[in-house]
């Protein structure tokens, strides 16, 4: 009796056994589905943005007129065989233009990326680690996330005249403070970590566990926040451009034709639509490999 | 509540110090002499040496910051000399427009984000979830003046539903006030929506899985009750974070708005006083709508307190 109310337990037990597995697995399935579909947006986001990448390096290649090469006969004409994305206000090839703009835009992004990525790495590794420097560093940032970006962008532009580096320039410290803050709250957490606490009793200076061992682990907002600043730089470099505060006419940034398309928008819809779609879709692009990144690389905001 | 106030107070000390320094510096990046710069290359030295000293150029910088931080306690910003007004005056005559389009554009949001923020949470995985978040993701991709421009070649250029620019006061009615704000509105207030739908729909699922979601669920109650009376309310902090923070974001925003449909409001101000190089102006600007953002801030964080007692009384 004993031994068939056990035997009857013992399988009471293995069907609960399976039917938790059997559960964790739907769980699983339902997990890997989500990412599935949002890496796949990841993938296509990636996807768009090294085309972009591409039509920005082999510009001079793709493009078979001259940005700047002016055409008065040919002003004005929509799209056609020859000139793909029709001609401007002065005859240029719209098509050579928007290639053109694109290795501003992806110039300014990448520089932008950058410097904002090793500048908020170093502030805000400094801040999470030396209480110190932290109430005054923060206070910094507040202070400079206080102002929209595009208006301290365009103070920084107009007060040190317009070029592409001071775009660079104006942009990198307008971003800065986001990568900074993003860094400190992960960097305060590493810091508490057992195994800091144990190279500090090895004898290890500050400079090596600040940089050698709590930097890699603060690293993933860096890149995740690098990927969304990309695309907020080359937002705010159009919109730059686009108010005469940013890259100078007549060099082809897509803000610079937007700002003619404007002036030409019941003529020729092609100067607006065709830079303005570009734009856009490598914003998506970078977006899109942002989020996926974020997941990837930190599943606790999963559903952000 | 006083003293959450008080506290919230002080705190604001610091970063309207940076503010303050920051806008005061932007001026002197200016390679070489900035009266120089403002009058261009044909004027005479006898031009540029009075400007300089109507600027306070010859004055040491420290004193010059003294100068300029004591007039602003007392409200005055300064004069455009391109304007031949006090920079406080220019800023009265162009804040109006800005406000308008701000406060249209906002409402726009809420009105399109809230609801869709709620649905995606409480269809979360669905089709209708994917699709709320993917037309989100375009939103946030959409820079408001290229949503703008786009706007404005349909529905002005081919359709001819709306005027293609230009701006109404609302003294001349309010439908026609409203009929020259709606593609600006809708160009600026999209970001914002894709924003607040987001952080709407993160929240509520947030909300959604805790306990007394499902207390209030076994009690009977209609599933109307739960989601609005019960999680939405709880949802609220961060929703309210995400507002208060767009519509600062939103100012600025409005600036470059402003520009594409010809509207007379602090972007256009600050765009011509770009051009001429007009810093007075550039600088008061940029410092009031800063300060307006701490402001707003400040704004939401009381609100915190006023919705949530947990967080007043930290402490």
């Amino acid at each position: 009796m004993s031994v068939v109310m056990h035997n009857h337990t013992a399988s009471d037990r293995a069907a609960a056994l399976n039917e938790a597995r059997l559960q964790y697995r739907r769980e699983q399935r339902r997990i890997a589905w989500r990412s599935f579909v949002r890496h796949r947006l990841a993938f296509a986001g990636s996807i768009i943005v090294f085309a972009v990448l591409l039509l920005a390096v082999f510009a001079p290649v793709i493009a078979r007129f001259d940005p700047l090469a002016v055409d008065v006969a040919n002003r004005l004409k929509g799209p056609d065989a020859m000139h793909w994305f029709g001609t401007d206000n002065f005859g240029r090839d719209t098509f050579s233009r928007v290639a053109y703009g694109a290795r501003i835009s992806m110039f300014v992004g990448i520089s932008v990326a950058l410097i904002t990525g090793v500048l908020g790495l170093l502030i805000g590794l400094l801040a999470s680690y030396f209480r110190r420097l932290d109430y005054a560093l923060m206070r910094i940032c507040d202070g400079l996330m206080a102002f929209p970006a595009i208006l301290l962008a365009i103070a920084i532009v107009a007060a040190m005249g317009p070029k592409v580096g001071n775009v660079i320039l104006a942009l990198s410290v307008v971003y800065t403070p986001n990568v900074a803050r993003a860094v400190r709250s992960v960097g305060l957490v590493v810091k508490e970590q057992t195994y800091v606490e144990a190279l500090g009793s090895l004898g290890a200076g500050h400079a090596r566990i600040l940089f050698r061992h709590i930097a890699p682990n603060c690293l993933t907002p860096v890149i995740v926040q690098g990927t969304f600043i990309f695309a907020d730089a080359i937002i705010s470099e159009a919109a730059l451009s686009f108010l005469g505060a940013g890259i100078p006419a007549p060099a082809a940034s897509w803000g610079n034709i937007l700002y003619d398309g404007k002036m030409y928008i019941f003529n020729a819809w092609w100067m607006v639509v065709f830079p303005g779609a570009l734009l856009m879709l490598t914003v998506f692009g970078l977006n899109m490999a942002g989020d996926g990144m974020r997941d990837l690389l930190d599943p606790h905001t999963k559903d952000k | 509540m006083l003293a959450y106030t008080g506290k919230r107070l002080v705190s604001l000390v610091p970063i309207l110090i940076v503010v303050a320094v920051v806008v005061f510096f932007v001026m002197h990046l200016t390679p070489g002499d900035p009266a120089a710069v403002m009058l261009g290359t044909e004027a005479s030295q006898a031009d540029i040496a009075q400007l300089r000293h109507q600027l306070g150029l010859d004055e040491p910088v420290l004193a010059q910051f003294v100068d300029w931080l004591g007039g602003v306690a007392r409200g005055d910003l300064g004069t455009s000399i391109f304007m031949k007004m006090p920079v406080s005056q220019a800023i009265a005559e162009h804040v109006g427009p800005t406000l308008s389009l701000s406060i249209l554009a906002q409402l726009v949001a809420a009105v399109l984000a809230l609801p869709l923020g709620i649905l995606a949470a409480k269809k979360r995985g669905t089709a209708t979830d994917q699709m709320v978040m993917g037309v989100s993701l375009l939103g946030i991709s959409l820079p408001s003046f290229l949503l703008g421009l786009f706007l404005m070649l349909v529905f002005a250029v081919e359709l001819r539903w709306f005027p293609v620019s230009g701006y109404k006061p609302l003294a001349d009615g309010f439908l026609e006030h409203l009929r020259y704000l709606v593609l600006p509105a809708l160009a600026l207030g999209s970001m914002q929506a894709a924003l607040i739908a987001r952080m709407t729909r993160a929240s509520m699922l947030e909300v959604l899985n805790q306990g007394y979601i499902e207390i209030a669920r076994a009690k009977g109650l209609r599933e109307i009750s739960v989601v609005f009376k019960h999680a939405l309310r709880n949802a609220f902090i961060p929703i309210v974070t995400v507002v208060g923070q767009s519509f600062a974001l939103l100012i600025g925003g409005a600036t470059v708005t402003e520009t594409v449909f010809n509207i007379p409001g602090l972007g256009q101000l600050i765009v011509n006083a770009v051009e001429r190089r007009d810093y007075e102006v550039i600088q008061g600007v940029v410092l009031v709508i800063a300060a307006l953002y701490v402001v707003l801030n400040l704004i939401v964080d009381l609100l915190y307190g006023l919705i949530d007692p947990r967080i007043r009384h930290k402490r």
